[in-house]
């Protein structure tokens, strides 16, 4: 493509490729658009199947120019997966095994019915008639700005997503606006950097410096354990992360573009590449993209499992192919970042918006979210939480809507204990304050963070003390180990947690331990070490009444610390089957001389001082159920 | 630690050739270090000091700095793995609906500790980072295949499944 009008008529041929999504018909011949969600957490449990059988049926019925079968990424829905959509109705088929396929394909594709015992529950109205997906608890609230893509085109066709306007903000920016209009408008747009800190993305490509060289950088190196919303982007619209690092390049004056994602994310990767060769040949990278003077390529580097990468400066040297330490700022990128050259570096999600805020205007996204944080956030929901996956909501929707109508609550009719946000950085919401606003500032004022999206559930059942030391582990084995107080400090802090799981804390490890968190707060090089003590210091603040129980009772509240549970039978409930001692592996259970009225065998008993409370005694009295641990 | 394997290196003329060859188109690019090792690494399945000589050679960077590199990042493999290699999610995710469980059943099964290789060479077990399935948590990949929403009794059918 050499201009704009190449573009607009592209876009214009390609419009007929994705109406029947919207539920036009009649602008091709298919009939029928089968979306099959080919993101990582349905392609794990093997969706190509659905694909490779829906291609059979549909030759099978010779209906090749009546039935389309498109791969997708991610809807969102994760725990509903593999999960199927067929237009022009939008009937959602959720948990679908390849056995259904043919039933699916005979009675809906063949029959024109949809088959209703395989749809989606709540996409069933009181009378059985299918209702739109967006019409059910989990999508109602949600506002698709950085996934308004994702499961609605196919993302290795850049046709689809130029039908879906997409590339129309690059061209609007190289014929309307000059590089510093550009910078202004997403100024005043109030976007805010998305990968956790929050700094104002128009701020930083403001910042940029002058020079011969520039480099624009994406950092989708997304290491927070749960959350999954970069790479859902990268899965689902490819283009879109491709479009607003040209915008970005076109902003600050770069022509050269790096995206730093994790090895661990394989689709993502393969689709950014298919878009990436795409692009080029059709001359939306290269030089003088769409015949104006501007020029900007974009090349792919893969991380190798180090978490302290997605530091922006540790992310840099690790392009540059050393060991990925971060370095001192001041100098910041914007002056001297990659390859020495002035920088910008902006996370996945961040970029994602970049391209709407541009077609849309900056007023449009001001207006979604709260006074200082505008637009929307996407989640990755996981845990305890019914409805597991990914939901995209304006800034300002509390965390009870979040988890208890989005998200369906808590399962098995556990009560919600708090949310953590923000990973090994960040902190956690306690159920006091479920009705807190998530937005930057609301949290932070809490003494939590939003971090880059990861939002685990948790109920009753998880131990804080115990969560605390998960992430502490993490960053212990992450620390990159450049300076003393994350590589040491960290440490120190692990092994106080370490003690008081064991029930060998005192009262004076609580304030030492506040003491250490705070010194290495301040003096650690980067953002891995000034956040590491972040998950104890919220789990202090909110739960140190878990804390004092282990110190004082030397009880695990949660029942999930080894060292402090203790397993009893309940001697009137026991049978006297011996199944417990039979399969005890310290041979820690006996038989008593007490036989319990109407039982004709003998009760047992633990030894507590050989008892290793490895539990197995209580998987095996499940159906009597007198083995409880306190 | 990451340590240098004492398995003796088994590697291929193909495979050196095929590795020297890329070294040499691409010794150009900017950063070529890490690229070149996830090369090797996708060569060899994993990066024994004979192969890390290659690429020092080729690249003319000391073999002190692809050391340092190698040792840094936990992707890159000193050893070699087992034929099935196991890796359990620790991500929160999945922690949070007990993947440590799984972990020590698997464990108990294969008779090793995470970070190791069964002697006979058939097996590996690693925890990894997250690796986003959380809708399916708690999850493991035998090989790349992925099990999802397990509980500790899965694990022995699954392994039997690649026992022999």
């Amino acid at each position: 493509m050499k201009s704009i009008e190449e573009l607009n008529a592209l876009r214009r041929a390609s419009r007929k490729l994705v109406a029947l999504r919207d539920g036009i018909t009649g602008t091709e011949t298919y009939k029928y658009h089968i979306m099959v969600c080919g993101g990582t957490g349905c392609t794990s449990s093997n969706s190509e199947k659905l694909i490779e059988l829906l291609k059979a049926e549909v030759e099978a019925h010779g209906m090749q120019d009546i039935v389309k079968v498109v791969r997708t990424g991610c809807f969102g829905l994760c725990a509903l997966g593999r999960i199927m959509i067929v237009y022009p109705e939008g009937v959602f088929y959720s948990r679908v095994e390849p056995e259904h396929i043919h039933e699916i394909f005979e009675g809906h594709i063949v029959g024109g019915n949809p088959v209703k015992k395989y749809v989606y529950s709540e996409t069933l109205d009181e009378d059985g008639n299918v209702k739109p997906l967006t019409e059910t608890d989990f999508y109602r609230k949600q506002v698709r700005v950085v996934l308004r893509n994702c499961g609605v085109i196919d993302p290795e066709s850049l046709e689809e997503y130029v039908a879906r306007d997409g590339y129309q903000a690059l061209a609007k920016c190289l014929s309307e606006y000059t590089p510093a209009q550009v910078v202004s408008i997403v100024s005043q747009s109030g976007l805010r950097g998305r990968g956790g800190a929050g700094f104002p993305t128009g701020k930083k490509w403001s910042f940029v410096a002058d020079g011969p060289k520039k480099y624009i950088v994406c950092n989708a190196d997304e290491g927070d354990p749960g959350a999954f919303m970069d790479r859902s982007v990268l899965e689902g619209d490819p283009h879109c992360i491709i479009e607003a690092m040209a915008i970005a390049g076109y902003a600050v004056g770069a022509d050269q573009g790096y995206v730093y994602v994790r090895a661990e994310y394989p689709i993502a990767v393969h689709r950014l590449r298919v878009a990436i060769d795409e692009a080029r040949r059709e001359g939306l990278l290269g030089r003088h993209i769409l015949g104006s003077d501007f020029s900007f390529d974009l090349d792919i580097r893969l991380g190798a499992g180090a978490f302290v990468c997605g530091e922006e400066t540790a992310l840099m040297t690790s392009i540059e192919g050393k060991r990925g330490e971060p370095r001192t700022r001041p100098p910041f990128p914007a002056v001297k970042g990659l390859f020495g050259c002035p920088t910008a570096e902006n996370n996945v999600e961040t970029l994602a918006n970049i391209p709407q805020i541009i077609l849309r205007g900056a007023d449009w996204f001001a207006e979604m979210g709260t006074e200082k944080s505008k637009g929307t956030k996407v989640f990755a929901l996981g845990g305890k939480i019914n409805h597991t996956g990914l939901v995209e909501i304006p800034m300002g929707t509390t965390l009870n809507e979040i988890v208890n109508e989005i998200g369906g609550g808590v399962p098995n009719g556990k009560k919600f204990k708090a949310a953590q946000t923000g990973g090994p950085s960040g902190g956690c919401i306690p159920a006091s304050l479920i009705d807190t606003q998530v937005d930057y500032d609301n949290l932070i004022s809490i003494g939590c963070m939003m971090g880059s999206g990861g939002l685990i559930i948790m109920d009753e059942d998880t131990c804080m003390v115990d969560m605390a030391k998960f992430f502490l582990e993490f960053t212990v084995d992450e620390s990159c180990g450049k300076c003393t107080p994350c590589r040491v400090g960290v440490r120190r802090l692990l092994e106080k947690l370490d003690k008081i799981t064991e029930g060998k804390g005192t009262l004076e490890d609580l304030d030492e331990l506040e003491y250490l968190c705070n010194y290495i707060k301040q003096n650690s090089l980067c953002g891995l070490g000034q956040t590491a003590p972040n998950p104890v210091l919220a789990t202090l603040r909110f739960f140190r009444d878990e804390y004092l129980a282990h110190i004082v009772n030397k009880k695990c509240p949660a029942g999930v610390c080894k060292a402090l549970l203790s397993y009893t039978i309940d001697k009137d409930k026991c049978i006297g089957c011996g199944l417990c001692a039979k399969n005890c592996p310290a041979e820690a259970i006996v038989r008593t001389d007490y036989t319990a009225p109407g039982h004709k065998l003998a009760s047992f008993e633990i030894l507590s001082e050989k008892c290793v409370k490895c539990g197995v005694c209580m998987d095996n009295c499940k159906k009597i159920k007198a083995i409880s641990k306190r | 630690m990451k340590k240098f394997s004492n398995i003796p290196f088994k590697g291929t003329p193909e495979q050196e050739a095929q590795l020297r060859d890329w070294l040499r188109q691409n010794r150009d690019m900017q950063g070529v270090a890490m690229p070149a090792l996830q090369k090797a690494q996708e060569i060899y399945g994993y990066l024994p000091i004979e192969v890390q000589q290659i690429v020092a050679d080729e690249l003319d960077i000391p073999m002190s700095e692809l050391y340092g590199i190698s040792t840094f990042y936990a992707q890159f493999s000193l050893s070699p793995k087992g034929e099935k290699d196991i890796s359990v999610c620790l991500g929160t995710a999945c922690y949070v609906k007990g993947a440590g469980a799984i972990m020590d059943e698997l464990s108990k099964e294969l008779g090793i500790e995470a970070d190791e290789c069964t002697p006979d060479g058939k097996f590996s077990l690693s925890a990894c980072r997250c690796i986003g399935a959380c809708g399916l948590a708690p999850v493991i990949t035998v090989n790349g295949e992925v099990y999802g929403r397990l509980v500790p009794e899965d694990i022995p059918g699954i392994i039997a499944k690649y026992r022999d």
